[in-house]
């Protein structure tokens, strides 16, 4: 961040628009937000004596419950770049969720992750046939595939897993992916951890979280983030099908086929939400398919893609933010939840200094009043009512849409309606 | 005018006979006679309270899709409907049991309560949109669940819970406060608020047809751009329209609280809001196809425990509802695409002749 005052000659007023400062590169800025949270975790962790928060087992439930969120998010990434807005994520989810159980029961956590990815890749097919073939409004659509994802699901679990698991609720278990640990580091990471070291003990319980009982989902969900990358972004087809989001009349003329990119787009987004319901089934102990399992995870994964502004790398800090909201109430109990209000106001502390330097005095006010309301919310109160555990994330989620929203830039052409030949 | 009416029938005459279709698909897979199912569903309507059942299913499902239908004039998609309805249900069962006042003005007063707490519940999304730009459709559905949370939180014994046999619930409303229902004995009672949902649908068709209001709302929700420049202020529509369809949605709950449950109960129902706006899309905002359209979903919802008869699952009602609603929307896509290219070639056929044209056009139309 020390490229702020770096802007040579201000003072003699030549041009009108003076050229905008260099950023740093987006991993340079992907480090420094994972140093200042863990930063922020580790002082919090330390002065309200809660390890939770930085404990090995709050990482591994954040991973668990991430990855849904984030191959959700990528699909939002895959159809929103084309251009085609994918409200029906959830729908696309909850039938992966299905898919996955299915397959699972005849073959195995692999063909559980493929069924998965199938089931949901046909519920992007009828968003794409309903969107792009015949246009209807997205969100319309979207809306139209939550309830009959939802429908089909329930139809099917009735139909299949009843008369197996006696519940039209559950699936019977399915067999789990076998995790693997990263031997001796982890052993290694977990002393560290307990020996309750300042922040070493932190770092080493976050890293140990990621190192141990590693599900090859994981391994699938990280591989998948990098090659949504390369595709979108380094990539021919990518670079047509993000121009399809961005104006798909020039596309057009310039000899694309928008049609077939937003379609291969759509059905993309939903194999990749239908794999987030696999992962969801596999991640659960036991992994059963349930009833209501996704719980708004699509549409949480869609906030995760806001958050990440439309990129990969983006998407991913979203997701373990909302993941990490998720995992700790699971691991830690209302106090250590409570203690999040804690880590907020020395975000919010931080952020007061960050606006002061950059002489924002307006935005910096309103950041200490926000501080000085949260101390005061967690100074007045021991613990969270445990019936907002569950929506923590939620919460999460409302507050950065209210914070990051008007700095972020969605693809032009998002949910525009698209005719082919019908350009001027 | 001929041709109005045609598009007007024709679109769900497509998507009913679409839909049926993909429905019978769905029954004989499940190895059921379609013709068969159907029959045990109508029979069915005839048993014990179920006719009755589906009027007040019906005039839930009307309120609930009006308030999605205000906030579609708009472009505005009111997912919030299923939050704003708990919270108008549950801060109506607290005061409501809490005011001493006589009958009449009493419930006049909680339908107020009921509507003012659905409607500052949809003030925070509409804040959100208009200062941050954030999407009405992610700050709703966040504070969809954040609602299920609140309430599982105020109906706790330490704040405003009680416990009744073994459901927790809060204080009765009293005598004074409760809507005299249609007793028509063993069929079950209608409720009064049944007349509610008729006035709402009335007062909504009439606003948006004749006032200056809904042609500034439906202006808005067409091409902002257009209503911007003729001094509609885009702002303040999006927040009175988000009010006004959260006003609406509070008054979900009410037939039932009123009418029957008199508290709010830890199984109050869940659903209302999404079926909402399924309904919604199926009569293209306007009263008397939501009216239709939830006689229709009440039907498939009540009558669709007739089907374990035949052996099919329940659940097959979900998925009618889900391919009617997809069904309509992609049948009116196809019928406006059909009216453009008429129009088009009717226009390029009155432009190739040589005669007058103007005349032509105009006189069409009238």
């Amino acid at each position: 961040m020390t490229t702020a005052d770096a802007r040579p000659g201000s003072s003699v007023v030549t041009m009108p628009a003076p050229p905008r400062r260099r950023k740093l590169p987006g991993w340079a800025i992907f480090m420094i937000g994972v140093v200042a949270a863990v930063g922020v975790l580790a002082t919090t962790s330390y002065l309200t004596g809660r390890p939770a928060l930085t404990s090995s087992l709050t990482m591994q439930n954040t991973v668990t419950l991430g990855v849904p969120i984030l191959l959700a998010g990528l699909g939002g990434i895959w159809a929103e770049r084309s251009g085609m807005i994918n409200i029906g994520l959830e729908g696309m989810m909850v039938l992966g969720t299905w898919g996955a159980a299915w397959g699972g029961l005849h073959g195995g956590p692999w063909v559980a992750v493929l069924s998965g990815a199938i089931f949901g890749a046909l519920g992007g097919l009828l968003h794409a046939i309903a969107t792009v073939t015949f246009g209807v409004n997205h969100i319309v659509s979207g809306v139209a595939i939550n309830l009959l994802g939802a429908g089909v699901t329930k139809y099917l679990a009735m139909l299949i897993f009843e008369p197996l698991s006696q519940n039209p609720r559950d699936s019977p278990p399915i067999e789990q992916f076998a995790t693997f640990s990263a031997q001796p580091l982890g052993d290694w990471l977990a002393d560290l951890e307990n020996e309750q070291r300042a922040v070493i003990s932190d770092v080493a319980g976050l890293l140990g979280g990621l190192v141990t009982r590693v599900s090859p989902m994981l391994i699938i969900t990280i591989l998948l983030v990098v090659g949504t990358y390369l595709v979108l972004w380094r990539s021919r087809f990518g670079l047509r099908l993000r121009s399809c989001g961005e104006n798909p009349i020039a596309a057009e003329s310039l000899g694309v086929n928008v049609y077939f990119h937003k379609y291969v787009a759509v059905v993309m987004s939903g194999a990749l939400a239908g794999i987030g319901g696999a992962a969801l089934v596999l991640g659960s102990s036991p992994s059963i398919y349930s009833e209501g399992q996704t719980a708004n995870r699509g549409f949480i994964g869609l906030a995760a893609m806001i958050f990440g502004n439309w990129r990969p790398g983006g998407t991913l800090a979203g997701a373990t933010l909302f993941g990490y909201a998720d995992g700790l109430r699971l691991s830690a109990g209302p106090g250590t939840v409570h203690a999040l209000l804690y880590a907020a106001v020395i975000s919010a502390g931080l952020l007061v200094i960050w606006q002061l330097w950059r002489r924002k005095w307006r935005t910096a006010m309103l950041a200490a009043v926000g501080a000085v309301v949260v101390y005061g919310l967690y100074y007045a109160s021991d613990e969270l009512p445990t019936q907002f555990l569950p929506y923590t994330p939620h919460i999460i989620t409302l507050v950065v849409l209210a914070l990051a929203a008007q700095r972020l830039r969605p693809p032009a052409a998002n949910g525009v309606p698209y005719r082919r030949g019908e350009g001027d | 005018m001929t041709a109005k009416l045609r598009s007007s029938l024709l679109a769900p005459a497509l998507a009913i006979a679409f839909s049926a279709l993909l429905c019978a698909i769905a029954l004989l897979a499940s190895g059921a006679n379609p013709a068969e199912a159907l029959g045990v569903m109508i029979g069915h309507v005839g048993k014990g309270q179920v006719a009755v059942d589906i009027v007040n299913s019906t005039a839930i499902y009307m309120l609930a899709a009006l308030a999605a239908a205000i906030g579609f004039q708009m472009n505005l998609l009111n997912i919030g409907i299923e939050g704003q309805y708990r919270i108008g249900a549950l801060v109506a069962a607290i005061v409501g049991s809490a005011l001493v006042l006589p009958p009449v003005l009493h419930w006049l007063v909680i339908l107020v309560v009921a509507s003012l707490a659905g409607a500052l519940w949809a003030l925070l999304p509409a804040i959100l949109k208009v200062t941050r730009g954030v999407h009405e459709v992610l700050s709703t559905i966040m504070l969809n669940a954040v609602a299920f949370g609140l309430a599982a939180y105020l109906i706790r014994r330490d704040m405003f819970g009680i416990l009744i046999g073994n459901n927790v619930s809060t204080e009765p409303i009293p005598e004074s406060g409760r809507v005299q229902g249609i007793d028509f004995g063993d069929r079950g009672t209608v409720f009064g608020l049944v007349f509610l949902a008729v006035a709402v649908a009335a007062v909504y068709g009439v606003v948006m047809q004749r006032t200056r209001f809904g042609f500034e709302l439906k202006a808005s929700g067409e091409s902002p751009t257009a209503a911007a420049a003729g001094g509609v202020n885009a702002k303040k529509m999006i927040v009175v329209s988000l009010l006004v369809s959260g006003g609406v949605a509070g008054l979900v709950g009410m037939p039932e609280i009123l009418g029957r449950d008199h508290a709010y109960t830890l199984n109050f129902a869940a659903g209302y809001g999404f079926a909402g706006l399924g309904i919604a899309l199926l009569g293209r905002n306007h009263p008397v196809g939501i009216a239709f359209g939830s006689l229709l979903w009440a039907f498939l919802e009540k009558a669709k425990v007739a089907l374990d008869n035949v052996g099919v699952p329940r659940e097959i009602a979900t998925i009618m509802q889900g391919s009617i609603v997809l069904s309509v929307v992609v049948a009116y896509e196809i019928v406006k695409r059909m009216d453009l290219a008429a129009e088009q070639r009717r226009v390029g056929r009155a432009l190739g002749t040589a005669e007058p044209v103007e005349a032509e056009v105009g006189g069409d139309r009238k």
